[in-house]
Formats: C-alpha cells, sequence, structure tokens
C-alpha cells in the first residue's frame, strides 16, 4: 500500500530544473525517511507532496487524491523546514489558532504540545524559545489535525540528543497507530532510525530501499558510505 | 467561523505590540492637534479636520496590514495556511475584521479627542465620521493586502505607502478642489478611490447627505470588494 505515488515529477524553480524527472512511492504506515544533501531538492519534493509547489509536468497522488487536493487538508500534515508559526504569539495561541482552522476541538492543542514536550512552555511567547522549541512549535502545528500523512522538513534540525530520540520515538508512535511519515533529514546518522529511505542527489532518486537492504548492496557498514558509494556506481 | 479564528489571531498579534497600538490611536490624535494649533482652529483647520479624521485609518491600516501579510508569506505561515482548509477569502475576511476594529477605536479616540477638545464642528452626525473612517481602514487593509503580494521585503512594502496613498491625497480634493484641477489630473482623480472617501466625509462635514454622497459610499465599498478580489487573485496554493 502506496501513500504518495509520485511518477515522472519535473520541477523548475526560476528557469532552474531542481527535479529532472522521479519517480518514487512512499509506503503507507511507515516512517520514510528522504535523505539528501543539501540543495538536492527535498523540500521541492515535499512540497509537491503537500501540494504547494507549481510542478512543471508529472502526477503525484496523495492517499489517493491528486496531491493538493481540498479533501486533502485535512488528511495531510506539513512541517516547513523553517517554523512557519507567528513568532509574536504564545505556543497556546499559536497552536489554538491553527487548531481552529482545522475545524478541531481544544483538547488537540494540550495533546500536540504533550507530544511535542513543551508543556512547560505553553505560554511563552515563541520568539523567546530557542530555535529547537521554535522547530517543535511548528511540528506540533502539523501533528494538530491527526493527520494520515505527515510531511516533515528537517523536523529534528539544532535539537539535543535526548530531544532527537524522542522525537523519534513520537514518530514510531505515529506509525504504530497507522499515519504515514515522511521525513527529510541531511544527517545520515538519522536514516538508521527510517523504516525506509529515499536517497536523493541532484532532484534524482539513488535509491529506494531499507537501511539494511543499502548495506548489503554496497557491502558498506556506515549508511553514508553506502550513500557514497551509490554516488560512485552512478557516475 | 474561521474569519473569526484569523481576526482573533491578528488582533492577538496587535495585544503582543503596546508600542504600536499606541502609535495607531496616539500619532493622528497628535496630528489633529497640530494641525489645530498651526492654523489657530481657524477655518483650514474646520476643513481639513474632519476629512483627515477619516482618512488617517486608511493609511496606517494600509501600513500595517502590508507589513503584516508580507510577514505572513515570508515567514512560512501562510504556505502553512494554504495547505489546510482555510479559504482565501476567510483569510481576508478575518484581516478585513481585525482592522476595522482597530479603526473603529482609532476613529473612536481621534474623534474624542478632535470634537471635545480641540472644537472640531462638524455639520453631519459625528458617528457618520466614524463609520466612514472604518470603512476607510478596511478600505486601507484590503488595498494592502494586495500590495503585499509585490514586495519581497518591508522596505519595499513601506514605499508603496508614498508611491499609492501621497498621490490619492493630494488628489483627492482636500488640498486643491477638484473644480480647479488641471483637467487630466481630474481624470487621474476620478480613478483613485479616495477621492470618494474624502467626498464622503466633505459631505458628512457639511451635512449634505444626498445622493451624491450616497454613491460616494457606495463606490468606497465598490472599492473593498474588488481590492479584496484582487488580494484574493494573489493568494495561490501552489507557488514557484
Amino acid at each position: 500500500m502506496n501513500a504518495v505515488r509520485v511518477e515522472a515529477l519535473r520541477v523548475v524553480r526560476g528557469g532552474k530544473v531542481v527535479i529532472p524527472g522521479l519517480s518514487c512511492d512512499v509506503e503507507a504506515g511507515r516512517v520514510t525517511g528522504l535523505l539528501g544533501p543539501s540543495g538536492s531538492g527535498k523540500t521541492t519534493l515535499l512540497r509537491a507532496i503537500v501540494g504547494v509547489q507549481r510542478v512543471a509536468s508529472g502526477t503525484v497522488a496523495v492517499l489517493g487524491e491528486a496531491a493538493g487536493s481540498r479533501s486533502l487538508r485535512l488528511r495531510v500534515g506539513y512541517m516547513t523546514q523553517a517554523p512557519s508559526v507567528y513568532r509574536d504569539l504564545t505556543v497556546r495561541e499559536n497552536l489554538s489558532f491553527f487548531a481552529r482552522v482545522l475545524g478541531r476541538e481544544p483538547e488537540a492543542v494540550s495533546r500536540a504540545v504533550a507530544d511535542v514536550s513543551l508543556d512547560g512552555h505553553a505560554d511563552q511567547v515563541v520568539a523567546r524559545l530557542s530555535g529547537g522549541e521554535q522547530a517543535r512549535v511548528s511540528l506540533a502545528a502539523a501533528l494538530l489535525g491527526s493527520p494520515e500523512l505527515l510531511v516533515l522538513d528537517e523536523p529534528t534540525v539544532g535539537l539535543d540528543p535526548v530531544l532527537r530520540r524522542d522525537l523519534w520515538e513520537l514518530f514510531h508512535d505515529l506509525a504504530e497507530r497507522g499515519v504515514t511519515l515522511l521525513v527529510s533529514s541531511h544527517v545520515m546518522d538519522e536514516a538508521d532510525r527510517c523504516d525506509s529511505l529515499l536517497l536523493l542527489r541532484e532532484g534524482r532518486l539513488l535509491a529506494h530501499a531499507t537501511p539494511a537492504e543499502l548495506r548489503a548492496r554496497t557491502g558498506a557498514v556506515e549508511l553514508d558510505e553506502a550513500f557514497l558509494a551509490l554516488i560512485e556506481a552512478e557516475s | 467561523m474561521r474569519t473569526v479564528a484569523v481576526a482573533v489571531r491578528v488582533l492577538q498579534q496587535l495585544r503582543r505590540d503596546p508600542r504600536t497600538l499606541v502609535l495607531i490611536i496616539g500619532v493622528p490624535c497628535l496630528l489633529e492637534t497640530l494641525l489645530r494649533e498651526l492654523f489657530r482652529g481657524g477655518p483650514v483647520f474646520q476643513h481639513a479636520g474632519p476629512p483627515l479624521l477619516g482618512l488617517f485609518p486608511f493609511v496606517t491600516m494600509f501600513l500595517v496590514t502590508s507589513i503584516t501579510m508580507l510577514r505572513e508569506r515570508t515567514s512560512g505561515t501562510l504556505e502553512r495556511l494554504m495547505t489546510m482548509p482555510l479559504g482565501k477569502l476567510d483569510l481576508l475576511a478575518g484581516y478585513g475584521c481585525a482592522f476595522g476594529v482597530v479603526a473603529a477605536v482609532q476613529a473612536a479616540a481621534v474623534s474624542l479627542v478632535s470634537f471635545e477638545l480641540l472644537d472640531l464642528h462638524v455639520a453631519g452626525p459625528r458617528a457618520v465620521v466614524v463609520l466612514l473612517a472604518v470603512a476607510n481602514a478596511v478600505l486601507g487593509t484590503a488595498l494592502g493586502l494586495f500590495v503585499s503580494a509585490f514586495a519581497q521585503t518591508e522596505f519595499q512594502a513601506v514605499q508603496f505607502m508614498p508611491a499609492l496613498v501621497i498621490p490619492q491625497f493630494l488628489l483627492c480634493g482636500l488640498f486643491v478642489a477638484r473644480g480647479s484641477m488641471a483637467t487630466w489630473l481630474r481624470w487621474i482623480s476620478d480613478a483613485l478611490p479616495l477621492t470618494y472617501a474624502y467626498d464622503a466625509l466633505a459631505h458628512t462635514a457639511a451635512d449634505t447627505l444626498d445622493t451624491r454622497f450616497a454613491a460616494d459610499v457606495a463606490v468606497v465599498c465598490g472599492c473593498i470588494l474588488l481590492a479584496l478580489a484582487l488580494g484574493a487573485a494573489t493568494l495561490r496554493r501552489r507557488t514557484a
């Protein structure tokens, strides 16, 4: 079962081809990591899946519908790379607003705050929080709607190891509850925490495999070595 | 419902910025006072005072809205909202309501100061002046929402004020009666919404609430709807 199916996607931004023609699937109910160096087109691909990216050609199907369809707006949660929350409001004010837009009950706010371990900061203004805390507010906003698909663009950047571990546990908890997660990262040590990996380079899909398969295919122990081996094999 | 959510959120943001609120309400009061002292409360003050009272909210809300909306566009919150079940009109109407409320407070405060302390006189009902001020504020908000799409930075957004607002002020008939303008200037004046906003205020000051006044109000309302529609057209769910 695929939650996302991308076929022959081509994206051109400002006259530059960012994704020349990409096809890939994201399996439902699993944590899929989208890995690649910065500039490899990760954010563009995620934006196309969420339906906010203008695409030149190709199709993107999400949960059986065309990406960006009106009916998907409650079923897909999206966290952008930069924290897209209101810096001048408190954590709770931000989340209450997004909950109202999503038509969710007020209890969803406390649940999302607890999910990202921000209980102690709920009444603080976002601008006064650290970068990692701001990122978690943004993540909480993506969780609010109890979406079937969560698209997270580098959710763990700048977090300390303990919080990172906690968040990955949260991601797997969600996957166990049937949520599909697509999580981008440019650090390879997070790859091992994913059920499945999409390796992206210069807008092309290098590999779609589990971490174990990648190791077996390349004979590498570390995943970043495996990534290097794939790049060298291609060129 | 979602419109209310947007309006409440915008007002919460303003509440976090008390200095801006003080400026929004205090500056026009100060300017009216300055105008009165400059002209010693004489006919020039009595002529220009009421229209300025009604036009301040247009300028303030144009500025505040264009910056707020630009922030919404550049911070990624607009992109997030566009992935959520929020209609474009919910967003625009929410902004309009929030700044309409602020404008009502501003206009009430400025008219209180002008009418009670500065001895400004209008022959027509004062409440109409306040209502027109609110309408002009919503017009400013709608235009601000629209032009924010054409600014990439806050510096650019601020420059739209002298570019789009000051010419309307110069041509609206406050400084030079429209009848004595060169024909081509009057044609431009005819095409600018502030001309009608000014005319409605001038009619209120003179207590001539006739069909011309009704037409002015209709044009202002039409311009609000047009600017909101143009603003909605600049909100894209998909961007490059």
